[in-house]
């Protein structure tokens, strides 16, 4: 079936009359006084001078509080001293959510994608009833035609549960998070085949009793995870010893005792080769071991070659700097931790790799133990009763033509590809709803995220700002930011069990709605109203804590609430009998259920390929101050770094004789380029063979008034996905630039 | 009373959070700064160093800007804090010139502005906004004649540093190295 | 490799990457008072040491371009202002540590006190300027008849001419201070190592009463008049060269901000204009014009005095940039 492909739409562009006088000024017809509660049985924004809230800028959800001032503006947020994410303590992007509010730049109305009488696509605005209206209709043309399970949702933010709720009642389980498959996805997989539990967020790394943290994939203080900064920080004042494993000089590098420079994708033998040691030269937990672990002789048949002679002609890291790292970690066992990192979406071979992470935390006795992981608890919330979802005989699952039965959460490239029709498919998803997530700069390789977009038949996107994916959408919905309204309780795992309200500190700006509010109008509309019973959010959420002994009212007023841990159980005790959730019962250094669907049972080194010549290996990382394309319009946080650059070692320019603060632009190996020019940065901290950049950057869309055109994007270079067999991650650092050192013209990719 | 600051460079990793909590807390417009970030790397890959330091107004000890201010709008106040009085201030920029830290700046209303301390939180008995936000627990804000203050104590068992000791400011912000 | 960078996105306008706070409005108020305190200075020195016949243009008739100096030179800095509005501040306190303190109050006694001294001689520059500017004279001869017709103003002229020696005293002291506090003023900045030596007051001081000298020499019409204040010039072009070459070898034994600064100047952006243009243009060559014309080649008085003129303007200009790039950090 042909469809009319989607243009991508500049949402400023409301036909002649609109492009004139500036969109800005077209929409803000109703700025600070846009909607009033009504006034119900519970206090109002505006009584109060200060309102709790957890932060939505990362996934970590500390919990703060909003402080407004004298004309009731949102002045300032800070920490809840009595929460365990954060201590009190904000880290730069939460501290800068005040910026999020400001925005001016944010989607202020509904939209509707229309085509004019010049078959121009454009948008213009509508009510709320009106947009909604054509969701539900579109929703229900799918559910009609090819069966609910052709829904789909992308979600990465709180509004992922209302949207979740209504998805499943209208009969789809294809619910995905970027976050699972191009990030954390393996290290669950390979963790829960070892221990038979995963991480989840926030980790349970006990980093501030820890005496050894090797950080191996991972750069803390750069990427701002703000409970393990904090604890970072700690444990240096408490003399830990920490061994960064990293090809580039990180902020965690420079404040380790030991940096291996690694050579990029050979981390695997690396982490064999401390195998080796820790088992030849006996530093491993040996009574752990005995009594917890399953195919230890396996194991040590399994890396007996792996020597670190042999690790070193691959890693190029000396020999005795591996054994010596070794012993640090096996005179600090059980006090150590192998760091799990988060974003481990790499080469493919990414589930073995954190197979090994978890295999080297189980020779050292870490999983369980003061200084190493720690067992979190979570608070339980009960939910309200509904009607019981209907049965569903499809998901995506079904699409992945039976690979990745491993993974435990749902892909978004799996749903993404199950999107675009295939002969050995007879049917595929139809109708999107994205939330919060920018698929065009979280998915890799664009070209195949825009083709599955073109082949929907419907698409609404819910969004705070008007990023790349708003530019796709049939229907875009605004949503008002999290400090403009309620959400769930969040109940995150923790040393101890913790609940935090969000509740807003101001009425919604402009005209926009919370994810609640759309969720339940969007199901009432559809006939699905009976699966959101409560009127007001504030009604659920009362009846939420007064079931586990606390109030709204209560919560309103101190923000976050400690629970007591059921079991003294943060510690595995000494001697204690525990039963793993393996097919063996024990902690599986080989492993069983890899081995039953074919896979290798203990990890195994291979090469990945090398940049060919005058190719460098993109490398990607985070800043402290962003998260990704979400902060990246932020007038606070745009104010301290509003473009990337390119990290070039001085012997890599000087053969290309670039200088620092040239601009160049960046061509990948299968020919696609970087669409606005990028500076160098001429630095010894990365080396020879590869570049490195700052994600989230190179925007193209000219609403990001403080994001268009500054810097490159990563994500647009990432065109070769190296998949992981196991559970279906994208691997991304399989990529290669070069420079050009003038504006590139001529054909490429569009996207 | 003498208010100074330590700032340990050992355990700042950068991430700018003092430089937001001191703008969301005084006000400070969006493209001017109180205080900032500065990252030195020396050396040849891999053998490398870095420092990253948190900077502010050193409110010194031997102030030039206040010498050099013709009205008087530049003072010190109990503690040591050096503020300014806005309408006092006729924007001559020699007290932005007298500074060898670059710590002053041009507010966009026409006076001269920069770090205040928090004095306003000071006298409430809070710590300034950057210390009380960092999360790396690198800044450490508090009273030098008190022996047993936090910072003495830091200053006593830690190697420390101050920037540009040769201009003769006896700077009151301490990096502990 | 050697790597010192903001990561916090600093950008302050004018002060990031360099401070340039002090744009044109303040070198040209530095020349402009340098000039006024240089005319100032000769008028009430030959006045109190009774030369006044001797040196007449400099006595009668140079000195009422002090005042337009000193005007626009304060309009200029109120210009600079950015909080203009309180500008009157600074005359509501004397800070006795500030020289900007210093400049204000003593520029607020002289401008009235140059405003007057020219005034006592209108006649004589009634008669200097009938022979060349008939608009000028008109002006004047209009000024002339107020100070007789008006009371208040009769009244102050008289007073004026009683008090004359006094006031030749207070205004050849307010001279000097004036002459050398903008010096002063920049060598108190120890933030800037280019400022920051001694020799910039003096300095400063000398290079005023030179361009003083210069103007001077441009306005005289009497023979022996012109050939003293070319050797004064030529004098005190001496000392600035030695008071340069002294300035640059102190700085160059100096600290390491110090040394740096000097490179500025030595194969630095200001090389050229420093060496050619000021050293050469503006001392050297007025120098040797000088010199010639002692051994008697004739040589147009207009020439040396250009080049002195401009040669103090440009320095400053030098100096005020210059120094604010130079820096003791990183």
């Amino acid at each position: 079936m042909v469809k009319n492909r989607r243009d991508f739409i500049k949402i400023s562009a409301l036909g002649a009359t609109g492009v004139a006088i500036g969109s800005k000024y077209l929409f803000a017809d109703n700025t600070q006084q846009a909607q009033k509660s009504p006034k119900g049985p519970f206090k109002l924004p505006s009584d109060f001078k200060r309102t709790p809230t957890y932060c939505e800028v990362c996934f970590w959800k500390c919990a703060g509080w909003i402080y407004k001032n004298e004309k009731g503006d949102v002045q300032k947020i800070i920490g809840n001293d009595d929460d365990p994410n954060s201590n009190g303590r904000f880290c730069p992007r939460g501290t800068g959510g005040v910026g999020m509010y400001h925005d001016e730049d944010r989607l202020k109305t509904p939209l509707i994608r229309v085509t004019d009488k010049y078959g121009k696509q454009t948008y213009r605005k509508a009510s709320w009833d009106e947009a909604l209206g054509v969701v539900a209709k579109g929703l229900q043309k799918v559910i009609d035609e090819h069966g609910p399970e052709c829904l789909a949702l992308f979600t990465h933010g709180s509004g992922g549960k209302y949207f979740g709720n209504l998805l499943k009642a209208l009969g789809s389980h294809n619910i995905a998070a970027p976050s699972y498959a191009q990030c954390r996805g393996p290290r669950e997989v390979g963790f829960i085949a070892t221990f038979g539990d995963g991480l989840s967020s926030p980790e349970p790394t006990d980093i501030k009793n820890t005496d050894c943290l090797v950080l191996i994939g991972s750069h803390i203080g750069e990427n701002m995870h703000n409970g393990q900064v904090q604890e970072m920080s700690q444990a240096i004042d408490r003399g830990a010893t920490i061994i960064t494993v990293d090809p580039r000089y990180s902020t965690a590098a420079s404040k380790s005792k030991y940096w291996l420079p690694i050579k990029p994708s050979t981390d695997l033998a690396l982490l064999l080769a401390w195998m080796n040691v820790i088992i030849e030269e006996e530093l491993y937990d040996k009574e752990y071991v005995k009594k917890y672990t399953y195919g230890f002789d396996q194991l040590k048949e399994h890396v007996k070659g792996k020597t670190p002679e042999w690790a070193y002609g691959i890693t190029t890291i000396p020999p005795d700097v591996i054994r010596e790292t070794a012993r640090e970690m096996g005179k600090a066992s059980p006090a150590v931790i192998v760091h799990p990192g988060r974003h481990v979406t790499w080469y493919g071979d990414d589930t073995q790799r954190l197979r090994a992470v978890a295999i080297l935390n189980a020779l050292l006795g870490s999983w369980g133990r003061k200084g190493g992981f720690y067992k979190p608890d979570k608070a339980k919330l009960p939910s309200y009763p509904h009607p019981p979802y209907p049965e569903v005989e499809r998901s995506w699952r079904d699409a992945m033509g039976g690979k990745y039965a491993l993974a435990d959460l749902a892909l978004a490239n799996g749903v993404c590809d199950a999107t675009i029709p295939s002969v050995t498919r007879d049917c595929s998803i139809k109708a999107w709803i994205v939330n919060g997530t920018n698929l065009i700069e979280t998915l890799p390789d664009r070209r195949k995220t825009v083709e599955a977009i073109n082949n929907l038949e419907f698409i609404v996107v819910v969004d705070t700002m008007p990023m790349e994916i708003t530019g796709y959408a049939d229907v875009v919905l605004p949503e008002c930011t999290y400090i403009e309204r309620y959400d769930t309780i969040r109940a995150s795992q923790h040393r101890e069990p913790t609940i935090a309200l969000r509740m807003p500190a101001v009425e919604p700006k402009y005209n926009t709605k919370s994810a609640f509010w759309i969720a339940k109008h969007l199901a009432e509309k559809m006939g699905k109203g009976d699966y959101f019973p409560f009127k007001t959010l504030e009604e659920e959420l009362d009846w939420q804590l007064k079931k586990i002994g606390s109030s709204l009212e209560e919560m309103q007023r101190i923000g976050v609430k400690k629970l007591k841990r059921p079991y003294d159980d943060l510690y595995f005790a000494n001697g204690e009998d525990i039963e793993f959730y393996t097919n063996t019962g024990k902690i599986e250094l080989y492993s069983t259920s890899f081995e039953s669907y074919g896979f290798d049972p203990m990890p195994k080194y291979t090469a990945h390929p090398e940049p060919p010549e005058g190719f460098y290996r993109l490398i990607y990382g985070r800043a402290p101050m962003h998260t990704f394309t979400r902060t990246i319009n932020n007038p606070n946080l745009s104010d301290l770094m509003d473009t990337n650059v390119v990290w070039v070692n001085p012997k890599v320019a000087k053969t290309w004789g670039l200088e620092n603060g040239q601009e160049v632009w960046l061509k990948n190996q299968d020919g696609v380029f970087s669409e606005f020019a990028i500076k160098v940065r001429v630095t010894e901290r990365i080396r020879w063979d590869s570049v490195y950049m700052v994600h989230g950057f190179g925007h193209n869309r000219k609403e990001l008034s403080r994001a268009y055109g500054k810097g490159a994007s990563d994500s647009k270079l990432i065109t070769n996905v190296m998949m992981d067999p196991i559970m279906g991650g994208t691997g991304m650092r399989g990529n290669f630039v070069t420079f050009l050192t003038s504006k590139p013209v001529g054909k490429e990719v569009k996207s | 009373m003498r208010y100074a600051m330590a700032m340990d460079t050992a355990k700042c990793v950068g991430c700018s959070d003092c430089v937001v909590a001191c703008q969301t807390e005084n006000n400070v417009p969006i493209g001017f700064c109180r205080d900032w970030i500065v990252e030195n790397v020396e050396g040849t890959y891999p053998q490398l160093e870095m420092e990253i330091r948190s900077e502010r107004c050193n409110h010194c000890e031997n102030t030039p800007c206040v010498r050099t201010c013709p009205t008087g709008a530049s003072h010190v106040i109990e503690g040591g804090i050096v503020k300014v009085t806005h309408n006092e201030c006729i924007g001559c920029g020699a007290c932005i010139e007298a500074c060898p830290y670059d710590a002053r700046y041009f507010h966009p209303d026409g006076y001269v502005d920069k770090c205040t301390f928090c004095d306003h939180r000071v006298a409430e008995g809070l710590d300034t906004a950057c210390v009380s936000v960092c999360p790396t627990y690198s800044l450490t804000f508090g009273d030098l004649d008190d022996p047993q203050s936090p910072i003495s104590i830091l200053l006593r068992e830690r190697k420390w540093k101050t920037l540009v000791p040769e201009a003769g400011t006896k700077p009151q912000v301490y990096f502990l190295i | 490799m050697k790597e010192e960078l903001f990561v916090s996105g600093r950008n302050i306008p004018n002060i990031d990457p360099v401070l340039h706070v002090w744009h044109w409005h303040i070198p040209l108020y530095l020349f402009l008072g340098g000039l006024a305190a240089g005319l100032i200075f000769f008028a009430t020195y030959f006045y109190i040491s009774g030369k006044t016949d001797k040196y007449p243009t400099a006595v009668k008739i140079a000195p009422v371009i002090a005042p337009f100096a000193i005007a626009i030179g304060l309009v200029a800095l109120i210009l600079d202002l950015k909080h203009t509005l309180y500008f009157w501040r600074l005359f509501t306190a004397f800070r006795l540590e500030s020289p900007m303190s210093w400049g204000a109050w003593t520029l607020g006694v002289i401008m009235p006190l140059s405003m007057v001294w020219p005034l006592i001689y209108i006649k004589d520059m009634i008669k200097y300027f009938e022979s060349s500017s008939k608009r000028t004279t008109a002006v004047l001869k209009w000024i002339d008849g107020l100070l007789n017709d008006v009371n208040i103003l009769k009244w102050v002229m008289d007073l004026a001419r009683k008090y004359q020696m006094a006031i030749a005293w207070a205004l050849f002291l307010l001279s000097i201070i004036l002459g050398v506090y903008t010096g002063i003023l920049l060598s108190a900045f120890n933030a800037r190592p280019l400022w920051n030596t001694s020799i910039l007051g003096p300095l400063f001081l000398v290079s005023g009463l030179s361009t003083g000298a210069a103007a001077v020499m441009w306005m005289s019409r009497h023979h022996f008049e012109m050939k003293a204040f070319s050797r004064f010039d030529l004098m005190l072009v001496g000392i600035e060269v030695f008071l340069i070459i002294h300035m640059f070898m102190g700085f160059n034994a100096s600290t390491q901000a110090q040394q740096q600064a000097v490179a500025l100047f030595w194969g630095g952006e200001f090389t050229a204009v420093f060496w050619g243009i000021f050293f050469t243009a503006g001392l050297v060559v007025p120098a040797i014009l000088e010199i010639m014309e002692l051994f008697g080649y004739k040589v147009p008085a207009f020439i040396p005095a250009f080049l002195i003129l401009l040669g103090g303007l440009i320095f400053r200009f030098i100096i005020v940039d210059a120094g604010q790039i130079t820096r003791y950090l990183y």
